[in-house]
């Protein structure tokens, strides 16, 4: 079975967001990067399905601009097997996307698509759903474990209150939660070798996408800051501040 | 133009993020009416009957919809859509999941999580884990849109809407229910809870959970939290998750016990009326968003805080 993986090149987690000064977004010039923290999921997640015999071949992708070939590295030094950059210098919003992993899908035939359920830059959270909208295939999105059985795969998803599980018919659309797995650590030998897989570079009219944005962002502001009250003494100043002041108890 | 409201429901009852959205929708003009998209729903429907300020409520009933799989529920929101100007829905799991995937239906570029209301076609919605706030436009002529509950003050109850029967496309076959495993709790929901007593990393087991986070919650009738930190190590589970990638609370207190603030953390809570941390590291962030602190060994402070809560 082959199993493509989508990964997104996003500001690293540890960095502190800085809104630009004239709020037209945020500073992302000499910002470390890294890929979304869900994606590494999906890559660990399909790696570790081949390495129990239920994948033969994984590809990953990802839609974005040129330095983005260092997160498909990535994602190969984990395991994959190779890679496609969809290269593209233009702001790419999630539709766009979708779009575009969809006619990487049907060059590429997968029999099961992953990746994370939300980017941590725009917090969207909607490819997964829409590119197994377009492509009219089953989606189980905020997966915490996958089982394949034949045609179909069987995932528990994270859901408000608890856990649900939902058979899906393959192909389908896999999204990561956390709990999903924890990824390994890329080794240095693996790091050279992933400098020898395939990375091949496509253009979105090459695959025929319009990827116009759909959405303007007129502005990009800094949430307005939370005051820093006061410490208090002892648990009993505590209680009092909570009955009497902030009358919260 | 109308605005098409997809009620977050168990068959029986409406929860309460359907009463925040309903709230966004009144700040867009227009009829709004209320979708319930389920199996033997009728109670449910009754319910969002009495919402104030709903127009019509859409009952769709069909063993498919029973259990709001993507797959059927998108289907049935794109039979619908092309009347309405906008569809929303909450930001919980079940929004999340189906939105999305009407929205490539209809070619439409959802706009996630919207924290405000600017215009018809201009919304306010946190990225970055909440450290910015954009506003976008939509060029779309249909909006779909998920709402971020806590920015929304619910509207009340009061009002005896009709209910019109919509057909349900079929069942695609696509998925199939398999079972659930509901976190049975005789507290509050989190998202809905006036307090909430949240652990982290400092909790150091998921039994020290139980034996001195627990009695704190009881004492105050508060539902339980934690941040990532303690989700990954294991000591309790995921969808007691308050953070970025878990549930976003605003409750009228957040008392956060051995928690110390990482931003991701801190975009799920800090819109909290009242926040209290209680942290050994009195150079925790946490502190920087508290607006009561306590310093020191939360081994002894939270019991210590339970007799004094007792007085």
């Amino acid at each position: 079975m082959k199993i493509l993986v989508a990964v997104k090149r996003v500001i690293d987690f540890n960095v502190k967001v800085r809104v630009k000064a004239d709020g037209s977004g945020v500073e992302t010039a000499n910002v470390k990067m890294s890929m979304n923290p869900f994606d590494e999921i999906a890559v660990e997640e399909a790696v570790r399905l081949k390495e129990a015999g239920a994948a033969t071949e994984i590809v990953v992708v990802s839609c974005g601009a040129t330095a983005t070939q260092e997160t498909l590295r990535t994602a190969l030094a984990i395991g994959a097997d190779r890679a496609i950059l969809v290269e593209s210098a233009a702001e790419l919003q999630p539709l766009a996307v979708a779009k575009l992993l969809k006619a990487v899908c049907q060059k590429e035939s997968p029999k099961l698509v992953i990746m994370g359920k939300q980017a941590i830059d725009d917090d969207s959270n909607q490819t997964g759903q829409m590119l197994a909208a377009l492509l009219g295939w089953p989606q189980a999105t905020f997966a915490s474990k996958l089982l394949l059985k034949e045609d179909k795969a069987q995932v528990t998803r994270e859901v408000d209150g608890g856990l649900e599980t939902v058979s899906v018919r393959l192909p389908a659309v896999v999204t990561t939660d956390l709990r999903l797995n924890e990824p390994r650590y890329v080794t240095l030998p693996n790091i050279m070798k992933a400098k020898k897989k395939t990375l091949e570079v496509l253009k979105p009219e090459a695959l025929g996408v319009d990827v116009s944005p759909r959405l303007s962002t007129l502005k990009v502001v800094e949430p307005s800051k939370r005051k820093a009250g006061v410490k208090v003494a002892d648990v009993k100043a505590l209680v009092d501040k909570l009955r009497n002041e902030a009358k919260v108890i | 133009m109308a605005v098409l409201v997809v009620a977050e429901h168990d068959n029986k009852t409406v929860r309460k993020a359907t009463l925040n959205t309903v709230a966004a929708a009144q700040k867009l003009g227009g009829d709004i009416h209320v979708l319930i998209a389920g199996h033997e729903a009728a109670e449910a429907a009754k319910a969002a009957a009495q919402i104030a300020g709903v127009k019509k409520v859409l009952h769709a009933d069909a063993p498919h919809l029973g259990e709001f799989l993507a797959e059927n529920v998108a289907g049935l929101i794109v039979s619908l859509a092309k009347s309405y100007s906008h569809v929303l829905a909450p930001a919980t799991s079940n929004g999340k999941n189906v939105m999305p995937r009407a929205a490539a239906l209809l070619d439409v570029q959802q706009i996630s999580d919207i924290s405000g209301v600017e215009g018809a076609d201009t919304f306010v919605r946190p990225i970055y884990a909440g450290n910015a706030l954009a506003t976008v436009q939509s060029k779309d002529p249909i909006k779909l849109i998920t709402v971020r509950t806590t920015a929304f003050d619910a509207v009340s109850l009061g009002n005896s809407a009709p209910i019109e029967s919509v057909a349900a496309p079929a069942d695609t076959g696509l998925s199939a229910f398999v079972g659930r495993e509901v976190s049975k709790s005789e507290r509050p929901e989190l998202t809905a809870a006036k307090i909430i007593v949240s652990g982290g990393r400092g909790m150091g087991s998921g039994e020290n959970f139980t034996k001195v986070l627990e009695p704190l919650a009881d004492r105050l009738g508060a539902a339980m939290g934690a941040s990532r930190a303690a989700v990954d190590a294991g000591f309790v589970p995921n969808d007691w998750q308050v953070g970025q990638t878990g549930k976003i609370v605003a409750p009228d207190l957040y008392l956060a016990v051995g928690i110390s603030g990482a931003i991701q953390h801190l975009a799920g809570m800090k819109d909290s009326r009242v926040i209290v941390a209680i942290n050994k590291d009195e150079e925790a962030p946490i502190f920087q968003v508290a607006d009561f602190g306590l310093v020191g060994d939360l081994f002894q402070l939270v019991p210590s805080l339970v007799e004094e809560l007792k007085k």
